[in-house]
């Protein structure tokens, strides 16, 4: 029985809306190990795949931005849980994406998973370290807090399948954002398996929306889209970054530009307070 | 029919300022010509009258003051904080010392009213630099890392419509974090900056700390485009602000924005409406509506509709619109025959499109460039008053029935900068505050500003905060 048995094959599907279509394109790409074996045939997200995403994650953004940070850490922490009982499931297909050794791929992994943990103790805190009550001079209360900057597109590191995607992503949601994923290109699986784990984690649909594809081809659209609040160009090489760049400009998106990184570093909250507004309330002091 | 109090003339004495026939470019220390000898005039806009030549920095020019710049920013970088500090505190006291000065001169350059230069802009200006001056040596506590360090020469573009005030907030937190600067005043207000230049002098500021550039928008686009600037900010308009996006993008310049607005001021029906009213009026004609948080959509409560608007209309026929250094007067000039020429063709567009036009009869100047305050009823989100950003004097009034829609309506905009409350019950304030997607929301108060407190806007208003801690993040590399 067990040698001769052939295994099912898992269909990969993008992740919008908190559903798993197909491209509305039909099409498909072919991904390889690090040694060139088939692996899967990937969704090739197109223009109308992102504008849907885009529309998901808009739609989901109030629930989620209007979510206690209480709330919005519970859920990260689950996507935590979840994936650790997944965990075996990620090494292997981290090893396969990334040509790393069963243990190389164990220790990737079990970062990944422990950075989500660090960034859902962030939710109902990093309001406090950005936040201010301003002495202002005069009678009045004035009190500066965080709020999401609303839809932000997000184009994964091309390098690091996994454990850059999660560095990349949970610091968006965290503080309420959504966001639309452009996978790495080359290594898309583990991005396409963590939405079958964000689909189990109580995460609301549309929070989160993962597109398998070209960075070169997706972006434009998303750089370009007015309903698109900011953009991470992690996943861009300078010559696209800087195309995008300029296409954001259009309606003034926030730009993450792309930069040297070492994802097993210590984070930082920078990529938190990149995708935050401040707000400031001002109100009379009276009897 | 009230009864009409004529008012003596109380004007504010000119001859406090000295205004010189021509001024050169300050780069590096010293006033020089720019280098093709280039020149434009700069008018009172109340009178039209020529105030004085300026120069008019060219490529050359730019190219100068960023090299004075990038020298300076070794040494200056390298003071300790507390000596930065000491410097700040200085420039603070002579604005303080020279304010009535400036004041004056900010009112004949720009057209504002004498009352609001002195009691708004000039305090300000000079709370800013003490504010700023406090954190040069307090940086290692502002969170952002244990020694966060200044990014080189800023590239600073201002505006027209607060042109000292606009300065401080650019050049305080700038020279604290222990960057140089090269600002460009907005070309129809270069005076207050060349007087501040020579404050420098008098403060014993390094040469090429602070480097002033008087130019028109070319010379702007020369600035923020020069491959040896680090940090680019501009206050203006969100278009001028997309192309400086543009030209910033790939390269490592650091940006910030601040930029256009069209902020919703709601009234709802439990508002004390006599407070309500004199907020309304503050927040679209202060500084004749040249503001870019300017409360210029009135969005008021259907069944509170009529007696808001009486009361309102009565408050506007008691503005008194004319000479900016008269102590009396409400509204000033309009800051340009250009700025008019838009105002006047926006409010135009508004009785086109089907709004109903009022304002009370006044009597305008017959020199100069003037614009009676104004309000729209029966506006519509489609319409262009409803949605541009006039800047001016200008009101467009619409209405709603609930919470729900007041939000909707409110953040029916490009823009996100501000927007106003006013509402007796404090917990729809607060639910309000939270749906606004605006920068500051000022609830039952409009147009507060502060140097602790921090300022910006939403989506197309612009990225990043001037004033408080926030505002240091913009000058240093984090």
């Amino acid at each position: 029985m067990s040698d001769a048995r052939l295994s099912v094959f898992k269909t990969y599907k993008l992740f919008v809306g908190g559903k798993f279509p197909r491209s509305e394109s039909g099409r498909v790409y072919e991904v390889a190990d690090s040694k060139g074996n088939w692996l899967a045939n990937a969704p090739l997200a197109s223009r109308k795949d992102a504008r849907d995403a885009v529309v998901a994650a808009r739609k989901a953004f109030g629930g989620w931005a209007g979510a206690t940070a209480y709330n919005r850490g519970q859920i990260l922490y689950r996507i935590a849980e979840m994936l650790e009982g997944r965990r075996e499931q990620f090494v292997r297909e981290v090893a396969e994406a990334e040509g790393l050794s069963k243990s190389k791929a164990a220790a990737v992994v079990d970062a990944a998973i422990d950075r989500w943990v660090w960034y859902a103790g962030w939710t109902d805190k990093i309001g406090q370290i950005a936040g201010a009550a301003n002495p202002v001079a005069g009678p009045y209360f004035n009190l500066s807090t965080t709020e999401p900057t609303g839809v932000v597109a997000v184009l994964a590191p091309q390098d690091s399948s996994f454990l850059g995607l999660v560095s990349v992503l949970a610091p968006v949601i965290a503080t309420g954002n959504t966001a639309v994923v452009v996978t790495s290109e080359k290594s898309p699986l583990p991005a396409l398996s963590l939405g079958e784990v964000l689909a189990t984690s109580d995460l609301p649909g549309g929070v989160v929306n993962v597109l398998s594809g070209k960075a070169a081809e997706i972006g434009p659209h998303l750089a370009a889209h007015s309903d698109v609040n900011a953009i991470d160009l992690t996943g861009a090489d300078a010559e696209l970054a800087t195309a995008l760049e300029t296409a954001a400009a259009d309606n003034l998106k926030r730009v993450l530009r792309p930069r040297d990184e070492d994802w097993s570093a210590d984070p930082g909250t920078d990529r938190l307070l990149t995708f935050l507004e401040t707000k400031t309330v001002w109100h009379p002091i009276g009897v | 029919m009230t009864m009409a109090f004529e008012y003596a003339p109380a004007p504010e004495s000119r001859a406090i300022v000295d205004i010189a026939p021509s001024y050169g470019l300050f780069i590096d220390g010293e006033f020089r010509p720019a280098e093709d000898g280039k020149v434009f005039k700069t008018v009172s806009p109340s009178s039209e009258e020529v105030l004085s030549e300026v120069a008019q920095a060219g490529q050359s020019d730019v190219d100068a003051a960023v090299r004075a710049a990038r020298k300076a920013f070794e040494k200056w970088s390298a003071l300790p904080g507390s000596e930065r500090a000491k410097y700040l505190f200085r420039i603070a006291r002579i604005i303080q010392e020279r304010s009535r000065e400036l004041a004056v001169l900010e009112s004949l350059d720009n057209g504002k009213p004498i009352r609001e230069s002195r009691d708004a802009d000039l305090p300000l200006v000079a709370a800013h630099f003490f504010y700023y001056a406090g954190w040069a040596d307090k940086l290692s506590h502002a969170g952002f890392g244990q020694d966060p360090r200044p990014l080189g020469v800023a590239g600073q573009v201002i505006p027209w419509n607060f042109p000292l005030l606009m300065l401080a907030w650019k050049i305080a937190p700038a020279l604290a974090c222990g960057n140089t600067v090269v600002l460009k005043p907005a070309e129809t207000t270069p005076l207050s900056a060349l007087f501040f230049a020579d404050i420098c002098r008098q403060a014993g500021l390094p040469k090429g700390v602070v480097n002033i550039l008087t130019g028109d928008g070319s010379t702007g686009a020369a600035l923020v485009a020069h491959p040896d600037v680090n940090k680019v900010a501009f206050t203006g308009s969100t278009e001028v602000g997309k192309a400086i996006a543009r030209t910033v993008a790939g390269t490592d310049k650091k940006l910030t924005l601040e930029l256009g607005g069209k902020a919703a001021n709601i009234v709802f029906d439990d508002a004390p409406i006599d407070q309500a009213v004199e907020g309304i009026v503050n927040g679209i004609f202060f500084n004749q509506g040249h503001v870019c948080c300017a409360g210029s959509r009135l969005l008021v409560q259907e069944s509170v509709q009529d007696e808001l608007l009486d009361a309102l209309k009565r408050r506007m026929s008691t503005l008194r619109v004319g000479d900016p250094l008269d102590k009396n007067t409400d509204i000033g000039a309009i800051n340009s025959a250009e700025q008019l020429a838009r105002i006047k063709s926006l409010a135009d567009s508004g009785e086109a499109e089907g709004a109903e036009r009022w304002a009370p009869s006044c009597e305008l100047p017959s020199s100069g460039y003037w614009f009676a305050p104004t309000l729209f009823t029966g506006v519509t989100q489609a319409h262009r008053i409803a949605r541009e950003e006039i800047f001016g004097p200008v009101l467009s009034v619409l209405t709603f029935r609930t919470p729900a829609e007041a939000v909707e309506k409110a953040n029916n905009t490009q823009y996100g900068l501000s927007a106003g409350i006013w509402t007796e019950k404090g917990s729809r304030i607060l639910w309000m505050a939270d749906k606004l997607r605006a920068g500051v929301v000022w609830a039952n108060t409009f147009n507060k500003f502060d140097p602790t407190s921090p300022f910006g806007g939403y989506k197309e208003s612009g990225f990043g905060r001037e004033g408080g801690r926030h505002g240091l993040e913009a000058y240093l590399n984090v």
